[in-house]
């Protein structure tokens, strides 16, 4: 039979996923997969907003098996989801306990087991098959899809783990991130799936938590996070449990922080270089280098001033969202991101994007967002917006962008004027935003 | 998670010199728009309300463990009812801190 195999597990008692202290065999999990596959819509696009992370993986697995898309927005609001539903014929949720409410027909993931019956015998997945359409927020307003096949997938995360051999194999992965967004799918999730560890379920939100779901588990253990989280948990955790590796992306690390967090937790750090667009396309050992080194095929080049990235497991050539310095084709160094684009702890999106999302709200005649300074990634830098809306008072501008945009790029602050300074041409030239700034915002402690 | 019971001991009002203080520090760390003495006590300090996000609870969380030795957790309190508001917040401080 063709295909590339659902899990990379060789024997059904390897374990797939850790549910507290519990270890989950690959065969249960092959066992949970096929049941809700059996319970699944005959047709439909997937929403997977399982916060449980066995229960995200299940979902996955089932809609593979039913040939099935699952659809990864950025957010869960409103707005998103009402895109969705105009984007995908018939979506629905996959829901558990901790999913919160959104207005689409929900199925939901139980936590219990279902039994184990018959041999182990792992499904194959065609590698051409359509997995899953993970959306950027786009600059129109509607968010962009980038489709992502199973054998691109795959290889993107078998190059991957290549990289993790600095440490001991098959790790229990503890993750900060949600399987949701690209790099957590990735990093936990089908890192898991292709033999690369053990995902465990839970979320670990504070430090304590990281460190309590860490102890829960036996070593070789992995920490999948981002520079925003680990700031946290070096300031508040005095002595984390050993581990034996960290993966670190979403924004670049700091070489100091890198450094502090490989002494104090005793591991090697992974950082990932990668997008929504491409998955993860570059790593390096950020407290010994500055270097990036690509995955397996990945070339990257500089044309007309863009950066541009293709080969390997991405998909079709891809302008990238940083400025980049190409020392080789397979080697680069990171110099910023495009104006554009904006990272607020570790969560991307683009200034055209929430300029669309801000202009679309009835009452508004014209608005602007603005980064007012760079945000280093673990030291949180918010969004300023700058507002035309005589007929609306702040509290329900902010209650209509709450509707439409991530919680993380809501304006701070946000300040209504009578026009805004924009050219003859019509344009709102940077510097006059940057004078706004200056006259708006107050300095930063 | 367990939510705190509306049986538990709670103090039936918040310390108002803590409640100040504490206003005046998520004013400060957060960097907000708004003054420490607007910030209704009731108010919910999460979503609507004073809108802080998860990151923010995150940066409140590591504030408060440094200046008041309390080191917050998802499994022995329900974050939900901790940060529902700022005399919530105050009230699991004065139980809970250690300097």
């Amino acid at each position: 039979m063709t295909g590339i195999p659902l899990i990379g597990a060789a024997a059904p008692g390897e374990t797939l996923a850790w549910r507290g202290a519990q270890p989950v065999s690959a065969a249960q999990y092959l066992a949970d997969a096929a049941a809700l596959a059996a319970r699944l819509p005959a047709r439909g696009h997937v929403l997977n907003a399982c916060a449980d992370r066995y229960g995200f993986a299940v979902g996955l697995a089932a809609a593979l098996l039913r040939g099935q898309v699952t659809l990864l927005p950025p957010d869960h609001t409103p707005e998103t989801v009402r895109r969705l539903r105009e984007f995908a014929a018939q979506p629905y949720v996959l829901a558990d306990e901790g999913t919160a409410p959104i207005d689409l027909p929900r199925i939901p993931v139980s936590a219990a087991h279902s039994p184990i019956t018959g041999g182990f015998a792992v499904p194959r997945i065609p590698a051409a098959n359509l997995c899953a359409i993970v959306f950027t927020s786009g600059s129109t307003g509607a968010p962009a899809p980038n489709p992502k096949h199973w054998g691109a997938l795959t290889r993107d995360v078998r190059g991957a783990l290549e990289r993790w051999s600095i440490a001991p194999r098959q790790p229990a992965i503890v993750a900060t991130v949600p399987p949701q967004h690209m790099y957590g799918f990735e990093s936990s999730v089908l890192a898991a799936l292709c033999g690369g560890g053990a995902l465990c379920a839970e979320r670990p939100f504070y430090p304590g938590d990281v460190c309590a779901a860490l102890e829960r588990v036996p070593r070789p253990r992995a920490l999948v996070t981002t520079p925003f989280h680990l700031r946290a948990l070096l300031e508040d955790a005095p002595r984390p449990p050993p581990l034996d590796l960290l993966l670190c992306a979403t924004a670049p690390l700091d070489a100091g922080l890198a450094e502090q967090a490989e002494a104090r937790c005793g591991a090697p750090l992974l950082e990932i270089y990668g997008s929504t667009e491409t998955g993860q396309m570059a790593t390096r050992r950020s407290a010994r280098e500055s270097e990036w080194r690509t995955l397996p095929g990945i070339r990257v080049s500089v044309r007309d001033g863009e950066a541009w990235a293709e080969g390997g497991h991405i998909e079709q050539p891809t302008r990238l969202g940083d400025v980049l310095e190409p020392l080789a084709e397979d080697r680069f160094l990171l110099r910023g991101r495009v104006a554009d684009m904006v990272n607020v702890a570790g969560k991307r999106s683009s200034l055209a994007h929430l300029d669309a999302q801000l202009r679309a709200i009835a009452g508004v005649a014209d608005g602007a967002f603005y980064m007012p300074d760079e945000d280093s990634g673990a030291d949180v830098r918010r969004l300023a917006a700058f507002v035309v809306a005589p007929t609306l008072t702040r509290a329900a501008l902010l209650a209509e962008l709450r509707q439409r945009i991530d919680p993380a790029f809501l304006p701070r602050p946000l300040v209504l004027l009578e026009r805004l300074p924009r050219a003859q041409t019509g344009k709102l030239p940077r510097e006059a935003l940057r004078a706004l700034a200056r006259a708006h915002v107050p300095p930063r402690r | 998670m367990s939510s705190v019971p509306s049986s538990a001991p709670l103090a039936p009002a918040a310390d108002p010199a803590l409640l100040r203080e504490l206003a005046g520090l998520i004013v400060a760390e957060l960097n907000l728009e708004v003054q420490p003495q607007d910030i209704a006590p009731e108010a919910p300090l999460y979503g609507e309300g004073l809108g802080l996000d998860s990151i923010d609870i995150l940066e409140l969380a590591l504030v408060v463990s440094r200046r008041y030795g309390v080191r917050l957790r998802s499994d022995h309190e329900d974050n939900t009812v901790i940060f529902a508001s700022l005399s919530n917040l105050a009230r699991f401080i004065a139980q809970n801190r250690t300097k």
